[in-house]
């Protein structure tokens, strides 16, 4: 039962118009920078690199598709959170204000069930816009202004990765990024499962967002303890793997509390939903 | 129409906080009836319904449907069970037939294309299906919502309001779809209505609570029939003699001229075949005799007294 409800999952998600939204935004987005970056790119990248120039001689085609990807996931990563929560955050609570879950509920099927069901769907789906933002930025990036050497201005200093160095270093972070989002999806989800209204649980996941990465970012010693339990602050540790030497032991601390969080959403939404009276 | 019984619910209670919604509600329905359940506005009758389905968890009581614990073998029973609570809503996005496969995809049967394009021409909407439900009318939606209860074949169907907002036409053509099921497909059905000449109609059993509490529960004609009723007794003359033979025969009340061919009594409704043959075998030329209560006095009586 839970694949079946997966299926008829993906056939809503599919059929909705508010799916498409995000795929949508993002590649006109990326269609925008990568615009931008065609026609204004050389003076974008002389304007990091001249405070290098005197120690420093640049040559090549520094501002390659490689180049690219990394100033997109940099610029995008901080909005597509809305774009996952403006379709997962519907999906329970959706229901419930169109009146299906009370139909859907009549049915056969445990409700733990049918939180999984959207759950796997929201997962899919995240990993859907992910794909495709790396297909747009990477590899239409390669595409448009070729390969080459990737130069990463980080706290530390300037990183300079090998053309042949960095698809797997991408690779690695999509699928960090992707675990990052997937929180947003699972936080999105939970919200979902205690509203019986579409727009509560999307703003709601978004303050989150906010006030954690408010938190996140406020040097007061008073919040030093609460910082790297937040997941906001892991949010972009997909950075990490184009530092060298790869720091793998902050990326697996990363790692474990992004999937601790996933864990800890997954676990609000099954029991609220499991004790939640249909009165919609 | 038998004694076994599909649906027992005892001493059902359902707090909202510190409201109650549901009190003390009891009664059992038989297989093959048609159960009207009847009750004014927030009485209970829904959230007894939502209870019977497990979409809303009872604080106390017991639910037994098909002789198994609802809340122990929810899925099993919800199996064999077709419903709409309230209104049939749907994904006004997709087609009604996506819509339906949808629901036959979690029904727990095995339901084949072939039988939702049969459901579909059953409920008479035969050629619409590919038209998406955000167009439908309400009372399209409401076919549509009795087809997806009737996908998979249940035994026991549980229809809340299944007329509310129809037009006459719908409303007999609903009427006319239960009777169907339980006459062609020998089907239990349960329904609420605040058209309560539907239950007449339709039902053989029915309940009437109120404020959260069962107030009677019985056989539709048995309950009517040992309720006195109001007759209208209309003749073709010979009115006033007609007054002055019927004093003091039927002792349920006093007999009342109201104009020189009709006149008024209340009386027993299961002596009413009593009195027109000894009105016929006394000479009088009977026209008609309507009984004037109806269960909606039934109704009203029980729900304030």
């Amino acid at each position: 039962m839970l694949w079946k409800n997966t299926y008829n999952e993906f056939i809503k998600i599919l059929a909705k118009p508010r799916s498409y939204i995000g795929l949508a935004a993002l590649t006109l987005l990326i269609c925008i920078i990568l615009f931008a970056m065609k026609a204004d790119g050389r003076m974008y990248i002389s304007f990091v690199t001249a405070s290098f120039e005197q120690t420093l001689s640049f040559n090549g085609n520094i501002l390659n598709g490689n180049l690219i990807a990394f100033i997109v996931l940099q610029m995008l990563i901080v909005h597509i959170p809305l774009l996952v929560a403006l379709v997962t955050g519907d999906l329970l609570s959706g229901e419930a204000a169109m009146g299906t879950l009370r139909m859907l509920l009549t049915k056969p099927i445990s409700r733990s069930q049918v939180v999984l069901s959207k759950l796997i769907a929201a997962a899919v789906y995240t990993f859907i816009l992910v794909i495709w933002m790396g297909f747009l930025a990477l590899m239409v990036g390669r595409w448009v202004f070729g390969s080459g050497d990737l130069i990463v201005l980080n706290s530390d200093g300037l990183v300079i990765l090998n053309d042949a160095d960095v698809l797997w270093r991408y690779g690695l972070a999509f699928l960090v990024a992707y675990l990052a989002l997937l929180t947003i999806a699972t936080l999105s989800v939970a919200f979902s499962a205690f509203a019986d209204n579409s727009i509560g649980p999307i703003v709601s996941t978004m303050a989150v967002i906010i006030l954690f990465t408010i938190i996140g970012s406020l040097d007061v010693s008073v919040f030093d303890s609460v910082k790297p339990w937040l997941f906001t602050t892991h949010m972009a540790s997909w950075r990490s793997f184009f530092n060298d030497p790869v720091p793998w032991s902050a990326i697996w601390e990363s790692i474990w509390i992004l999937l601790a969080h996933n864990i800890l959403f997954v676990a609000i939404a099954l029991i609220q939903f499991q004790r939640k009276d249909i009165t919609s | 129409m038998n004694n076994e019984p599909i649906i027992e619910i005892r001493g059902l209670q359902k707090n909202f906080g510190s409201f109650t919604a549901v009190k003390d509600v009891s009664f059992t329905v038989n297989k093959g009836d048609v159960f009207g359940f009847l009750g004014p506005n927030g009485a209970g009758k829904s959230t007894t319904m939502r209870c019977m389905l497990s979409l809303i968890k009872p604080n106390a009581g017991q639910i037994h449907i098909f002789g198994k614990n609802l809340f122990e073998e929810r899925n099993a029973i919800l199996a064999k069970v077709g419903s709409i609570v309230e209104k049939p809503d749907f994904y006004k996005y997709l087609s009604a037939l996506k819509n339906l496969e949808i629901f036959a995809r979690i029904s727990g049967a095995a339901v084949s294309q072939k039988t939702i394009y049969e459901t579909l021409e059953f409920v008479g909407l035969s050629g619409r299906e590919k038209d998406k439900v955000g167009g439908f009318s309400h009372g399209m939606r409401q076919r549509l919502g009795i087809a997806q209860t009737l996908l998979h074949q249940p035994e026991l169907i549980i229809l809340d309001e299944p007329t509310t907002g129809l037009d006459p036409q719908g409303i007999i053509e609903v009427r006319d779809l239960i009777l169907r099921l339980k006459h062609e497909q020998n089907k239990t059905v349960i329904l609420s209505s605040h058209q309560l000449a539907e239950i007449e109609h339709v039902a053989n059993r029915m309940v009437i609570i109120n404020k959260g509490q069962t107030i009677i529960e019985g056989s539709v004609s048995e309950l009517m029939n040992a309720q006195e009723t109001i007759l209208a007794i209309e003749l073709l003359n010979k009115g006033q003699q007609a007054l002055e033979f019927l004093q003091g025969k039927f002792s349920a009340g006093k007999a009342v001229l109201i104009s020189p061919k009709k006149l008024e009594l209340t009386i027993e409704r299961n002596l009413v075949p009593t009195l027109n043959a000894s009105l016929v075998n006394a000479g009088f030329e009977v026209v008609a005799l309507e009984p004037k209560r109806t269960l909606e006095d039934f109704f009203i009586q029980m729900t304030q007294s």
